[in-house]
């Protein structure tokens, strides 16, 4: 079994990521931001990229929906959307590809919106351009979709500031919605957001996949949260996975030391106070190998004398 | 690890709090020239803080939290209430502006160590001043030198990194740093407001434990600002939750989590991704939930003898056992409107204040 064979819903993958490799390349020098990272997402299936700030997430999701700017360049690999060759997509090709077979929510999606033109025109705007509908067609589909994400479609006519966080970052996920992509590619989507509010929005965000069928890449650094939506995930750390397997099984059973750490890093609601340590300040995973099969459908980077260093850097215990 | 993560609320409860705050009050006037609209963002807060204790307060942005450590921390000025430290009324005392004598007492760490630290100066640079403002040491002797590496020590860092300047740190050693800064000053009172929500997340834990530490080790009083409950519940002896500029409830950490009493707390608790209870959520017991925040007909301490519920005032019930100290505001008494439509709806507080300034001013 390979890893892109392990999936929840179809076999048949929406999106095939093999080997891909991004590089920041700068004057003097230039860093490797994603190093060899494959992965697959089913039909239906929400796929989940945990990691922390600066290993690499935002820029796979940037280089699917082919948004890296320079400095950043794909060095390597594939991308592969249902049959189709991202990398090879004509501008043409690619103005398609973005709205309609897959479309992006970013962490500060909310401010994203146009302040000076209504909710309504801004949803209207997406059915008029992309799909080529008439106006009025547009407006009531437009009514239809804040219906969907359970916003009174009388505020079709607001301002984005009228409307509260939460109201906004739902509006701006029914915009991504609004063509019946087959990928939905959410970056942190409730970040910015109060507790209550996060907890409305993914209830949202998995009743519209169960009833559009989309699937989902999600990322986000909140392990909490990825656990209780994806079917999958897989764990990254300095541009690498080092652990994919269903989200339970990594939340029950993580087997890298990082997964662990990060495992460890948020304090349980119930039961005894226990000590927990994250991950002390200065400890480094080096050279990261390809990752091996642990268990069925579990893959871990091999952590051994070699294969892996541990660089206790100046300050391992410390935090201790 | 020597943390005692278990260990009660420090014994001498029953002494002077290091820090209580009484009725504060804090309203800011919004409009323009000729109309008197004001924004009332807290409203009669009481609160102490025993010798050793750490104090969680938790809430949504928008709850007024950030203005109750500003007020505390004197970058705000109060509308009404009293701030006392030693049991002596510090409002009173330096009318105008902070004095030299409050700062050794009370110290903050920020939430920004990226904003907190002058990057044009090396790590030595900020805790030498420190120690030289204060009249701790800060000259070129040996006895400072001593004292400067023990502080960077106790926080977790190597000596040599003394040398180092704020770009060459990441976020956590920051976070240390200011720590470390805070410390420098002995102060018996530290305040710390959302001290890890910029961090990565495996080096927050690092940091709390750290906090734990420094109260186990030198006795420093801690409130503790935050809007994870999770980690509140980790770190605080007590937690006190706050919704449109009140607080709601307040308890020891573990029995507030474990049973809260107040409507309010129980959506926050209940919101918590929690991959244990995934699939939890429940629209129905959730618009329950914010009816009784806005508007409850009913509260289940109806009928106690002692305190007779209110629709008017604040009144405090006791939940469960005396001995542990949790109460919950009366759930008929109403929130001030126009701050608790505010917090309900996820709405973003008032425009970003220039954060690092007041950040460098302050911990001066």
């Amino acid at each position: 079994m390979t890893i892109s064979q392990v999936s929840f819903g179809s076999h048949e993958p929406v999106l095939d990521v093999k080997d891909l490799t991004v590089k920041y390349i700068g004057d003097t020098r230039s860093t490797t931001a994603v190093d060899r990272v494959s992965f697959s997402i089913g039909t239906g299936e929400v796929f989940g990229l945990a990691g922390e700030s600066g290993c690499g997430k935002s820029t796979i999701a940037n280089s699917i929906m082919r948004l890296l700017k320079d400095p950043a360049k794909i060095a390597g690999g594939s991308i592969s959307f249902g049959g189709k060759d991202v990398l090879a997509m004509s501008p043409e090709e690619l103005r398609r590809f973005r709205w309609q077979d897959v479309a992006m929510v970013f962490q500060s999606a909310m401010n994203s919106l146009n302040p000076v033109l209504t909710i309504g025109e801004q949803i209207v705007d997406i059915y008029t351009t992309h799909a080529g509908y008439s106006r009025k067609e547009s407006l009531r589909r437009a009514a239809e979709l804040l219906e969907l994400v359970r916003i009174d479609p009388a505020r079709l006519k607001s301002y984005p500031h009228q409307l509260s966080g939460g109201m906004r970052q739902r509006a701006v996920i029914a915009m991504a919605v609004a063509l019946k992509p087959s990928l939905l590619i959410l970056d942190e989507p409730t970040t910015a957001l109060d507790v209550v509010v996060q907890q409305e929005i993914m209830a949202q965000i998995k009743d519209l996949q169960r009833e559009l069928g989309f699937s989902v890449l999600f990322i986000t650094h909140d392990m909490s949260l990825m656990v209780e939506l994806s079917h999958r995930m897989a764990v990254m750390y300095g541009g690498r996975i080092v652990e994919t397997a269903k989200a339970q099984d990594v939340y029950a059973n993580p087997r890298h030391p990082y997964t662990q750490a990060l495992m460890g890093a948020f304090p349980p609601l119930t039961g005894p106070r226990i000590p927990l340590t994250g991950l002390p300040d200065g400890v480094k995973f080096r050279n990261i190998p390809d990752l091996t099969e642990a268990a069925p459908g579990h893959f871990v980077a091999p952590v051994g004398a070699d294969a892996s260093v541990i660089e206790s850097a100046n300050l391992a215990g410390a935090a201790r | 690890m020597s943390h005692s993560l278990t260990s009660p609320v420090a014994a001498s409860t029953t002494s002077t709090p290091a820090l209580e705050i009484r009725g504060l009050g804090k309203s800011f006037p919004i409009g323009g020239l000729f109309s008197r609209g004001s924004v009332r963002a807290l409203h009669g807060v009481d609160l102490s803080i025993g010798r050793g204790e750490i104090l969680a307060l938790v809430g949504e942005s928008g709850s007024g939290k950030s203005t109750l450590a500003r007020c505390v921390a004197r970058l705000e000025k109060p509308s009404s209430g009293a701030i006392l430290i030693d049991g002596v009324d510090i409002l009173k005392r330096d009318r105008f502006q902070a004095s030299r004598t409050f700062r050794s007492q009370l110290q903050m760490v920020f939430q920004d160590p990226f904003g907190s630290l002058n990057p044009a100066h090396r790590i030595e640079h900020f805790l030498r001043r420190s120690l030289a403002i204060h009249g701790k040491g800060g000259g070129s002797g040996e006895e400072t030198r001593r004292r400067l590496e023990e502080l960077v020590t106790t926080v977790g860092l190597q000596a040599d990194m003394l040398n180092s300047y704020p770009h060459e740190l990441s976020g956590g050693q920051r976070q240390r740093v200011a720590i470390a800064r805070a410390l420098a000053v002995e102060p018996q009172v530290i305040l710390a407001d959302e001290p890890t929500s910029m961090l990565d997340v495996s080096v927050r834990i690092g940091v709390l434990n750290l906090m734990r530490k420094l109260r186990d080790e030198q006795g420093i009083s801690m409130l503790y600002i935050t809007h994870d409950l999770a980690s509140a519940r980790y770190l605080a002896d007590r937690t006190a939750v706050m919704f449109a500029g009140e607080l709601v409830e307040e308890g020891e950490s573990l029995d507030l989590l474990a049973n809260p009493a107040h409507p309010y707390t129980q959506l926050l608790v209940s919101a918590v991704p929690d991959p244990a209870r995934a699939g939890s959520y429940d629209p129905v017991r959730r618009a329950e939930l914010r009816q009784a925040v806005m508007a409850s007909a009913t509260c289940a301490f109806d009928g106690d003898p002692d305190q007779a519920c209110s629709v008017e005032e604040p009144v405090r019930h006791q939940v469960g056992d005396p001995g542990n100290r949790h109460w919950v505001r009366c759930h008929l008494y109403r929130p001030w409107a126009g701050a608790s439509g505010h917090a309900l709806a996820g709405e973003p507080t008032q425009p970003n204040r220039p954060a690092s300034n007041a950040q460098e001013k302050a911990s001066a």
